[in-house]
């Protein structure tokens, strides 16, 4: 469960104090699948940025599964992203020449986990993003812009976080794959439950979840349930 | 992170980028291979010139006619034609009055012209009394020294260098009863003496012996000799004898206060001494200069952990996204850092043990690849890793993931 209570967020100070987010509430429920939408500088990726524990909130508290993160150090933000956040960026992010098992890998390397056990969840977290056995043990730069985000959505999944957080993931991808990418999406929130925040400035992507948060100039300005899906 | 996945990641890093890795771990191969075979090679030149001076005896005193000159060295009075201080009688009072010494031997030296059978040379001829021997660690190959006998007699026998023999008669001939012909005196060849490798102290083959009254007799004339060479009962009592003998000397010769003595003495230990110090200070000199090579090559390992960095702050940023901590990130920079250059230290060390076995292989220098040097080597290379990287790693370690994901 995610709550976000009067955030705010300030670049710099005194005259060229930039507010980027001026008191933000919310709350997101376990299983929900929720669409934050904004044009560019309205402070959505420094929500995101919050949300995902990159950042830490100028003040204001945030809940995540009832444990304040708003003040954590370094090294415990790392924590609560390695086993709470699984994140999908727009750029993919994969290692490069690397195989797709082994970024799948990756983020539990952090955790000790053992070799075998590794390798299960990396292939339960593939078969979840509905990617294809055959093209396991595939180099990444060899798979094309669909596959890549699939991989990107298995690696996120690895670590079984509660909170997806999805930064404008169709936004490197055409129509057609970006609509796969979004079926992923739905299928894991529908079929497991998965909690998913997307970041979009796209209403045509946003119209996927079943709730719209749309945030301008640092504030919401519409919270709705989703009756177009 | 464990530490297989810190090492596993390291080498597909390594590999990633195979030119640019090997180029960088060839300045530190470059660096510790020079340091071991220069090192190698200074100690080879050491224990060289070390041998050379013991070979001409243990614990000798020489005494030379002419005065000590420079600072601190001694400049060995020359030969014929040299100052004519030192007599016999000097010789016989230093055996007499100074306690400590095992064995005397006098010398009379010259260079001659040498003919025989048609052939000629023109080497030195050393009058001597059987006692050189010893002193001089000489040893024959074939025959024997001059004696006693030899000595009473004034018998024109001589013994040759190997050298010398080779020169006038040929290689590998039987030249013992043979004669040759010193100053146009024939002198019969009654043995040859083992080779000893000449250097450092002239070449100490080229060299006929004849017995000391026959050289005083015949060839030099006079009671003058030109080196007394005594060899010490122990090495601890050399200083104490080259003292008692500069006061009995300059008593006898009548020099006083400040004068300069008309002789000089010649300390071995002294000149192992100063060749040893002189080798160890050129063979520091050698492992410096290959030190600034090592030091080239570790500035060329920061400079490409640098250039990973700046390459990788986008996967640096992912990874910390996903959860790794600043000292997991640390960790896997120090550690790439740490295998390239404990990988090129090692391979550094064949390298520069490659370089001392081909020295001496061609018989330049007998080179010895120290275990000291070889641990050094690895100590020095770990050790840049992890100063040369520490730096890099820590700006990687220190980079805002939000910032780094965004990095283009």
């Amino acid at each position: 469960m995610i709550e976000v209570k009067n955030i705010v967020k300030t670049y710099g100070s005194g005259e060229s104090t930039l507010h980027a987010l001026r008191g933000v509430n919310f709350k997101v429920s376990d299983g929900e699948f929720v669409a934050i939408m904004g044009p560019s500088g309205s402070g959505k990726s420094t929500l995101m940025h919050i949300l995902g524990c990159l950042d830490t909130p100028t003040s204001g508290t945030y809940h995540l599964d009832n444990k304040d993160v708003s003040a954590l150090s370094d090294d415990e933000l790392a924590e609560i992203r390695r086993d709470k956040i699984g994140f999908v960026f727009q750029a993919f992010n994969l290692l490069p020449r690397t195989t797709v098992m082994k970024n799948v890998i990756l983020p539990m390397m952090y955790s000790n986990l053992s070799e075998e056990e590794r390798e299960k969840k990396a292939r339960k977290s593939l078969f979840a993003a509905g990617f294809d056995e055959s093209h396991f043990y595939h180099l990444s730069n060899q798979l094309s812009g669909g596959q890549i985000q699939r991989v990107a959505i298995a690696r996120a999944l690895a670590n079984n976080p509660t909170l997806i957080l999805a930064d404008e993931p169709t936004g490197n991808l055409d129509t057609k794959t970006g609509k796969i990418v979004l079926d992923t999406f739905k299928r894991l929130n529908l079929e497991q439950g998965r909690t998913i925040i997307l970041i979009t400035h796209e209403p045509d992507v946003a119209i996927h979840a079943n709730r719209i948060i749309h945030i301008i100039d640092g504030l919401i300005v519409e919270d709705k349930v989703n009756h177009h899906k | 992170m464990k530490t297989i996945d810190v090492i596993t990641e390291t080498f597909s890093a390594l590999l990633a980028n195979k030119v640019r890795t090997s180029l960088t771990m060839l300045g530190i191969i470059i660096g510790i291979g020079s340091v071991i075979a220069m090192v190698a090679i200074g100690q080879g030149a050491q224990a060289s010139i070390e041998s050379s001076i013991q070979s001409i005896g243990s614990n000798l005193i020489m005494i030379t006619p002419g005065s000590q000159r420079g600072i601190g060295g001694y400049q060995a009075a020359g030969q014929r034609g040299s100052a004519k201080t030192l007599l016999q009688t000097d010789a016989e009072a230093v055996k007499k009055e100074i306690a400590g010494i095992k064995e005397i031997a006098l010398e009379l030296s010259g260079r001659y012209q040498i003919t025989a059978r048609g052939t000629n040379t023109n080497t030195s001829v050393i009058g001597t009394t059987p006692s050189y021997a010893a002193v001089r660690n000489v040893q024959t190959a074939k025959g024997g020294f001059i004696s006693d006998q030899h000595i009473k007699t004034k018998a024109k026998v001589a013994v040759l260098g190997p050298t010398t023999a080779a020169d006038l008669f040929g290689e590998g001939t039987q030249v013992i009863g043979q004669a040759i012909r010193i100053n146009g005196m024939q002198f019969k060849i009654i043995g040859t003496t083992v080779e000893k490798g000449g250097s450092g102290f002239g070449n100490q083959d080229d060299i006929i012996y004849v017995p000391f009254s026959t050289a005083q007799q015949f060839l030099f004339g006079g009671e003058y000799v030109t080196s007394i060479d005594i060899e010490a009962e122990s090495a601890d009592l050399m200083t104490q004898i080259q003292e008692d003998i500069t006061t009995l000397l300059r008593e006898r010769h009548n020099i006083t206060g400040d004068a300069a003595s008309d002789f000089s003495i010649m300390n071995q230990n002294d000149i192992v001494q100063t060749a040893s110090s002189i080798t160890g200070t050129f063979t520091i000199l050698l492992g410096a200069i290959a030190g600034i090579s090592l030091l080239v090559g570790g500035i060329g390992i920061m400079n490409m952990m640098l250039t990973t960095v700046t390459e990788r702050t986008r996967e640096i940023g992912l990874r910390k996204a996903i959860g790794a901590k600043r000292k997991d990130i640390n960790k896997q920079f120090i550690a790439e850092a740490i295998a390239l250059t404990v990988m090129g230290g090692i391979l550094g060390i064949i390298f520069g043990a490659i370089i001392s076995f081909v020295v001496n292989y061609f018989g330049v220098l007998n080179t010895k690849v120290s275990v000291g040097s070889v641990l050094l080597a690895f100590g020095v290379s770990a050790a840049i890793g992890i100063i040369f990287g520490y730096y890099p790693a820590r700006r990687a370690a220190l980079l805002n993931p939000i910032d780094a994901l965004r990095y283009e």
